[in-house]
């Protein structure tokens, strides 16, 4: 693997992270991570959906008149949507019922139609698949981190088995009701920066 | 570089008629199996909100449909009169359905937020023989945020809850979400729906409500989930009474005494 691939893989993870630096997808982010289930199943989906879409449009990259480039990229990624979307469905129904319109929702979520507009307009279709995995495993990581606190602090779980037995159930532990809103989310990604961005100071933006 | 406009066109044409066939082939081809796991998965709902003995060894689908099958009766009813109606095929019936088609009327104002209502119902009777031993309806209204979809389990009595579950519906994880917690539904079986008037009684009230025998209309509020808790209560005292399954319980009751 030489060295331009293995950046394009690599970056994503923490140096040019999809929601820690680039701050795209934080929708879905807030939606999916009550539990970790959903989250790796999203995380696929929508790992599976980058990879493809910036394949198919850096094969076609030359052809695609730049007048209606959006709309392609578009056309192209919501199909790639309605397909993960079916075959979730077809396969994991129960899973597919949990995430509902989240699947839909990939198709607004601004990192695979970033990645298509940024990264597979100008590059060969090798390097956009690395970067559409990386971009994607770099957006499944902060969801897995967001939904492990999330579900761990919120429910007292993980994979639904208790971790720590709430009273309800009898346990000691008082789940706390604030990790499974939306705004907890927030908090944890916030966090989820400040940490990288402690060891990485080049993402610090300047003041 | 600039392309000329017919290009364009042609191009954005192509883009549509491939993606087109790509969609519209993906959901041809796994129709069948999606449909397959929807009916599979009300069936395990059937099942396990009836307690029948065979549902929670069941796992793979054949078991699940052949639990299913021995035990399930499936019946269509006139909503309003209570009446079968026996010339609707209930394997063919589609409840979701009835609720939208032309045969379907406005519902009267209600807690529950039910907007229209079908002519006909389905639900499902656990049958050993001739004998019905409990009686499974279909249940939906408005919670908080979604309309939740499930299934209530009466005793034979009609009166006698023997379970509850929800199927679908969009609340809170955590709160009012918690109306999928095994540890909340099992405060259900063993209270009664109805008071000695025969009006729904059943309520989900806030705190705790206690044993059965102390509080028979009672079940415990989710905590922090007063709305959805209400919603519950609203939407299984609608199918319970006079515009729900009423009509068809009371009859079941005439004709068992």
């Amino acid at each position: 693997m030489d060295k331009k691939t293995k950046s394009t893989l690599i970056d994503p993870l923490f140096n040019d992270n999809p929601i820690a630096l680039q701050v795209l997808g934080i929708c879905s982010a807030l939606a999916v991570t009550t539990k970790m289930e959903t989250a790796v199943v999203m995380s696929i989906a929508l790992t599976a959906v980058t990879t493809l879409s910036n394949l198919s449009i850096s094969l076609i990259r030359n052809k695609i008149p730049s007048s209606i480039r959006i709309i392609v990229q578009l056309t192209i990624i919501a199909s790639l949507v309605i397909l993960t979307d079916q075959i979730l469905k077809a396969f994991v129904y129960d899973i597919a019922k949990q995430l509902a319109v989240f699947v839909g929702l990939i198709i607004t979520n601004c990192i695979v139609m970033g990645r298509a507009e940024a990264f597979a307009m100008q590059n060969g279709p090798r390097l956009a698949v690395w970067d559409g995995i990386g971009n994607g495993v770099g957006y499944s990581m902060v969801l897995l981190v967001v939904a492990f606190f999330r579900e761990l602090l919120g429910s007292g779980k993980l994979f639904g088995i208790n971790i720590l037995t709430p009273v309800t159930e009898g346990g000691w532990y008082t789940p706390n009701g604030l990790m499974v809103m939306s705004p907890s989310a927030f908090f944890l990604i916030g966090i989820f920066i400040w940490i990288l961005r402690t060891y990485k100071t080049d993402q610090v933006e300047a003041e | 570089m600039a392309h000329s406009t017919p290009y364009t066109i042609f191009f954005a044409g192509a883009v549509s008629v491939v993606c087109g066939v790509l969609v519209a082939s993906a959901a041809v081809a796994l129709k069948p199996m999606q449909d397959a796991n929807k009916v599979l998965d009300q069936r395990k709902q059937v099942i396990s909100v009836a307690g029948v003995a065979c549902a929670e060894t069941a796992a793979d689908p054949a078991a699940i449909n052949a639990c299913y099958e021995g035990n399930i009766r499936e019946v269509v009813i006139d909503l309003k009169t209570g009446e079968p109606a026996p010339d609707i095929n209930p394997e063919e019936f589609d409840m979701r359905r009835a609720f939208k088609d032309e045969t379907s009327v406005e519902a009267p104002q209600n807690a529950a937020k039910v907007l229209r209502l079908p002519k006909h119902a389905k639900f499902f009777q656990v049958v050993d023989g001739e004998t019905v031993k409990t009686l499974i309806l279909p249940i939906q209204g408005y919670g908080l945020w979604s309309v939740l979809y499930g299934f209530l389990a009466l005793d034979a009595d009609a009166d006698t809850i023997k379970g509850i579950t929800f199927y679908e519906h969009g609340e809170t994880p955590g709160l009012g979400g918690e109306v999928d917690n095994p540890k909340w539904k099992a405060q259900w079986p063993g209270r009664d729906a109805y008071n000695e008037q025969w009006e729904p009684a059943i309520k989900v009230i806030k705190g705790s409500a206690g044993p059965p025998a102390e509080a028979p209309h009672s079940v415990d509020g989710l905590s922090g989930a007063t709305i959805t808790s209400n919603g519950v209560t609203n939407l299984v005292q609608f199918w319970l009474g006079e515009n729900g399954f009423g009509p068809y319980l009371s009859k079941f009751r005439e004709g068992r005494s």
